[in-house]
């Protein structure tokens, strides 16, 4: 039944290109890691570690759209959740450091140290484990995401009140990391991260192997995402979208199916996020920036919203534009991020995806056209 | 165990049975001392002139408006008077409004799927694939709405008359006891507003059905018993010749 569920909604589209995420995440790292130095196939270490880094965006963009693609809930704090996962990962990290950290404290983290700690905060206990850290990745996010989504959505916040929630949520959670006495590193957050289950976070192999999780990472979620979008479940999502009442009126507890995505999609960014933060080797609390999370709703918006493979392809394009730009004209990237904004919701409205589709469509009738 | 709402009241064997409902605005009386009795299996053609009480009626009936006093009986037992939307919507009243509201990214197919009685709960959902019962019914439904070639069509691409007829098979599948059609036929053509008629007649050998209407030929190619209503009571009951040989509803209608 599980495999039935999965394969509803794999379209052919789809899997052509699951696969090419896959492909992505193998063939990056071994041209890395197996060809020799001169080669000119052979990808740069801070090339993996770049394309690694896309692949979680793609991720938390995914997570986006799957909330505000899918089921109208413009979300503006995705990012706290995506800062969740990877502070929880962090946690897992700094306890790996061990005696090796600059004090050489086997118990507590450098930071803890240098700010008079005694003994480790409670929240802190289990970390040292990555059996006890990986459920608390996908747990931590959800379970704020529920409570949250169970307030808001019971008490009917809609549109632009709740993006002004989920803004404000994370805007409280950068304010509460900032503080020292969190216990969770304060505004320097965490980083000198060593070993991830015992391999060398430094280490060209960890990279590629981590480069290769966060693509089969974003292949699991877009399966599990065209289950969901391809189920009855889904069409009753979007049907939520574009007529709430309406299915109220027919007897859908309208609240069930919002939370449901909402925890779903707050898990996915929150792996997303784990699997930044050893790829990036640092956390701190300028991800639960509300900057961010905007971002993130920017990238579905300019890949497609509604659409699966959008909101990967929309992530790819404006962090392959950030990267360049702030490093050929640093000043000039908030301007293009803006004018990005404008220009999509002008004449983009449903994004790359959507722009591909209408020209498919539009060659298919000319040859229609053209034969008739 | 009793449903919340389910009191005792008058037994009738009316489906529908209304008695001396009144409903005042800031003083201004929209339903005065009305009575109405629909059978079971019986379509009501419901007419009165601009302000006679038809949608106020529609609104008690559905528990959108409570009235100041009078008795609201559904099915014999449920007091309506004393539920809300949502209890009476599951108790079988389904309740189409003027302006038709359908999922326009999904096909009609699908429009009707969602609108099925019985599947709601989420997780289900998740799995389901319909069964050979729903799939048998939504077939139904599409001929009698006469959708069936239009079935794979975006909601958001029918014309204002299929709409509304997507709208009439929404609400069969949810197979209310009573349906309640607030103008079904506003702004259509004069082929289109045959077809409705056509097609309500069909929904009414299975179902109770109550037509609030305007349009006199319309209500003609009904040929049910017609209620006219006038300043928020019921002026005449009869068949459509009838009533307009009243010299009562001529004046309404007409002036003096």
């Amino acid at each position: 039944m599980v495999t039935r569920f999965l394969w509803q909604g794999m379209t052919r589209n789809l899997r052509l290109f699951v696969l090419l995420v896959l492909a992505v995440g193998i063939l990056v790292p071994l041209s890395n890691l197996l060809l020799p130095a001169d080669s000119a196939f052979r990808m740069p270490s801070w090339a993996v570690q770049l394309v690694g880094k896309y692949l979680c965006y793609a991720s938390l963009a995914l997570a986006v759209d799957l909330v505000w693609g899918f089921c109208g809930i413009l979300t503006l704090g995705h990012a706290a959740f995506f800062a969740l996962g990877g502070y929880c990962m962090g946690m897992y990290l700094m306890r790996q450091i061990g005696t090796r950290g600059v004090y050489g404290n086997p118990v507590l983290p450098d930071f803890m140290v240098f700010l008079n700690y005694k003994e480790l905060p409670w929240f802190w206990h289990g970390f040292d484990s990555f059996w006890f850290a990986a459920p608390m990745i996908v747990l931590v996010p959800s379970v704020l995401a529920l409570a949250l989504g169970w307030f808001a959505f019971r008490s009917r916040v809609t549109g632009v009140y709740l993006s002004i929630i989920t803004q404000a949520m994370t805007f409280a959670l950068l304010l509460a990391f900032f503080r020292n006495d969190m216990g969770l590193g304060g505004n320097n957050g965490m980083t000198d991260f060593k070993d991830i289950l015992g391999y060398s976070v430094q280490s060209d192999t960890t990279r590629a192997v981590l480069c290769f999780v966060s693509a089969l990472a974003l292949a699991i979620f877009l399966v599990i995402s065209a289950a969901i979008v391809g189920s009855r479940f889904g069409k009753a999502l979007t049907a939520v979208r574009d007529a709430e009442s309406r299915m109220r009126f027919l007897g859908y507890r309208v609240e069930r199916y919002k939370l449901f995505v909402f925890v779903l999609s707050a898990a996915m960014a929150g792996v997303a996020g784990a699997l930044y933060v050893p790829q990036v080797g640092i956390i701190n609390p300028s991800e639960f920036s509300p900057g961010n999370s905007i971002e993130a709703v920017l990238w579905v918006a300019v890949g497609g919203r509604g659409t699966l493979i959008g909101p990967v392809i929309g992530a790819f394009i404006v962090n392959f534009g950030k990267t360049w730009l702030t490093g050929a004209l640093p000043e000039v990237w908030l301007f293009a991020l803006g004018a990005l904004f404008i220009v999509v919701t002008l004449l983009l409205p449903k994004g790359v995806v959507g722009l591909w589709n209408q020209f498919v469509n539009r060659s298919r009738e000319r040859r229609a056209r053209a034969a008739a | 165990m009793t449903a919340p709402g389910i009191t005792h009241v008058r037994s009738t064997s009316a489906l529908l049975y209304l008695s001396g409902v009144s409903v005042s605005f800031d003083g201004f009386r929209a339903l005065n001392n009305l009575s109405l009795l629909i059978e079971p299996g019986e379509m009501r053609a419901i007419i009165g002139p601009n302000g006679a009480g038809k949608t106020t009626m529609m609104d008690v009936i559905t528990g959108k408006t409570r009235p100041d006093s009078g008795e609201v009986v559904f099915d014999g037992a449920a007091d309506l008077t004393k539920l809300d939307e949502a209890n009476i919507a599951t108790l079988g009243i389904g309740r189409k409004f003027q302006k038709p509201t359908v999922f326009e990214n999904h096909t009609v197919r699908d429009n009707l799927l969602l609108a099925l009685a019985g599947m709601r709960s989420w997780y289900r959902l998740l799995t389901a694939v319909p069964s050979k019962a729903e799939n048998d019914r939504l077939e139904e439904i599409l001929s009698i709405i006469r959708m069936g070639p239009q079935q794979h069509m975006l909601g958001a691409r029918l014309s204002h008359g299929q709409k509304q007829w997507l709208e009439i098979g929404m609400l069969l599948a949810q197979n209310p006891k009573l349906m309640l059609v607030d103008e079904p036929v506003a702004g259509m053509t004069d082929v289109e507003t045959e077809t409705t008629a056509q097609v309500l007649r069909e929904v009414n050998k299975s179902h109770s059905v109550v037509v609030v209407e305007h349009d006199m030929s319309f209500v003609r190619a009904l040929g049910v018993k017609v209620t006219v209503l006038h300043e928020g009571s019921t002026l005449a009951e009869g068949s459509l010749d009838q009533v307009s040989a009243d010299p009562r509803v001529v004046e309404v209608y007409l002036g003096r």
